[in-house]
């Protein structure tokens, strides 16, 4: 990523949830444009990294710097951040007693401060772009949960994110309904978006990624571009773990 | 599911006649364990406890004078039509639980949110106000604003027994908050701060409007609770139901009539309240 500003910033951060240390040293940055995919096994604090690039979870130490803004307790740095970053969660959490469109909407109009009909418009843009055009007066409950993940993209995406973080986005979902969110992630990255993704869909890391970090016990113990990472990782622990999902 | 495959037996789906009608007779005797046994029994108890009375009254020589009561809940006379007392006192019961309630939702709101805040001083205040209404007898409460918060604030009764009223109702009030505001999972959260929502405007667009829900049963049941507690601000003269039923029984002696009176219009304003309830309940349902 030569040449590329960094937008995230990690430096040595530490997170304990009690005695329990989730993340160790971490530093990581990551540049504008750059498609980043994390695996690991479970426990090995793949979320709870990603988690703390947004502030839903406080390092315990360390510095975090999102798009030059410094990551401190700050309400208002807090919010600026939050509206750069876009996030997707493996439970989808889309807020069920509203309509798809309303869902889409909340933040813009309400954080982004844009008028209503500004932000219908671009509502229904980002739902096209994620082919459900016509779910959009919908419950979420109404729908399938691929489709829910298309939504809830959509409503990151409504914010005008310039970085979006995915958490395991297709590991809640039924097989078939994998491979529709996966394309609009595709077409997402084809854009240009910066994109971290903590996802174990290597068929996908190795389309789109432009690098592979794996985690174990709260440290990023490898990171390499996919070819790279698929022939020939470096670290004994990353090969066993490829070596176990790629069985099959 | 199971219903319908039984009509589906009964119409006698490749079964005999015999067979269908059997099914029938089980159903029928479920229906008459179920439902008509209950009933009939209620009626029963019922019938023996308005006999017992009606039997202890006439052996105490009670004298019966019900048609006395009408004139207490309205009058017909040359002026025209006039509320009765009862129904005044009813008016003034209503307004003042309404206005409690209306306290209590505000305060207990508050209460909640100050309790779920991060603010180690919001959080403490909150449980000590709640430890201190509920281990105080609400006639103590009673007392304690009136005699004392009364003179100190310039409080007259009627203002002491809302105020109280909704204090001490509030402390219940806020409970069912925050049960309802921590029944919303905590993803709902997370989503709302990962667009940007503040806490305020998380819980104004995202966790209450979820949370009334899980509230609208237990709520409902407050409100009941409120009506009924607010016959105790009868002890400092205050002109609601039972004090008007007091009064009324001290001019007239017609205790066994005005009190089954009051009690009737108690259970028809809690009953209603209960009827309307389940209403909004099944709107709500529905609707998410």
């Amino acid at each position: 990523m030569a040449g590329r500003r960094p937008i995230i910033e990690i430096r040595n951060v530490d997170k304990f949830f009690g005695d329990f240390q989730a993340l160790n040293d971490v530093s990581l940055t990551v540049h504008a444009g750059e498609r980043m995919v994390i695996c690991g096994p479970s426990g090995s604090g793949k979320s709870t990294l990603l988690r703390c690039i947004n502030r839903l979870e406080e390092p315990s130490a360390g510095r975090l710097t999102v798009d030059g803004i410094e990551l401190t307790g700050a309400k208002e740095t807090l919010r600026r951040v939050r509206t750069e970053v876009g996030m997707v969660f493996q439970q989808f959490n889309l807020f069920p007693h509203l309509t798809v469109l309303e869902n889409l909407t909340l933040g813009p109009v309400r954080v982004r401060k844009i008028s209503r009909s500004e932000a219908m418009e671009r509502a229904r843009k980002y739902l096209d772009r994620v082919h459900i055009p016509e779910q959009a007066d919908k419950y979420p409950a109404e729908l399938s949960g691929g489709q829910q993940q298309r939504v809830a993209i959509a409503r990151s995406l409504c914010m005008e994110p310039r970085i979006m973080l995915f958490d395991e986005p297709t590991s809640a979902l039924d097989p078939e309904m994998i491979n529709e969110v996966l394309d609009v992630m595709v077409e997402l990255a084809d854009s240009g978006m910066t994109m971290i993704c903590v996802t174990h869909e290597m068929g996908f890391a190795r389309k789109v990624a432009d690098t592979m970090v794996f985690m174990d016990n709260g440290e990023i113990v490898e990171k390499s571009p996919p070819d790279a990472f698929f022939s020939n990782p470096s670290s004994k622990r990353c090969r066993m773990f490829l070596d176990r999902i790629l069985e099959h | 599911m199971a219903g319908v495959m039984d009509d589906a037996v009964v119409r006698g789906v490749g079964k005999t006649g015999a067979e269908g009608r059997q099914r029938w007779l089980r159903n029928a005797l479920g229906q008459v364990k179920s439902r008509v046994i209950p009933v009939a029994l209620y009626l029963i108890v019922m019938y023996l406890l308005v006999r017992v009375s009606l039997t202890g009254a006439e052996a105490m020589g009670y004298n019966w004078q019900w048609y006395r009561i009408l004139d207490y809940l309205f009058r017909l006379t040359d002026d025209g039509f006039q509320w009765g007392e009862i129904s005044l006192g009813l008016v003034t019961t209503l307004a003042l639980s309404l206005q409690a309630f209306l306290i209590a939702l505000a305060a207990g709101l508050i209460v909640a949110l100050l309790r779920l805040s991060d603010l180690v001083v919001g959080s403490a205040l909150a449980v000590t106000f709640l430890e201190f209404v509920r281990n105080m007898p609400l006639l103590v409460l009673l007392y304690l604003f009136y005699y004392v918060l009364g003179p100190i604030f310039g409080l007259d009764r009627y203002a002491a027994s809302v105020l109280c009223l909704g204090v001490y109702h509030a402390a219940l009030v806020s409970e069912i908050f925050r049960a309802g505001i921590q029944a919303v999972s905590a993803g709902q959260w997370e989503a709302a701060r990962s667009i940007g929502l503040s806490t305020g405007q998380t819980y104004r667009f995202v966790v209450l409007p979820q949370s009334i829900r899980f509230m609208l049963p237990p709520m409902a049941g407050e409100a009941v609770h409120i009506v009924k507690s607010s016959a105790i601000v009868s002890v400092i003269a205050v002109v609601e139901l039972t004090t008007t039923g007091r009064n009324i029984i001290a001019d007239t002696y017609l205790s066994f009539e005005v009190w089954f009176t009051v009690a009737a219009v108690y259970l028809a304003i809690t009953l209603t309240l209960s009827i309307f309830v389940t209403f909004l309940e099944k709107r709500y349902a529905v609707k998410t």
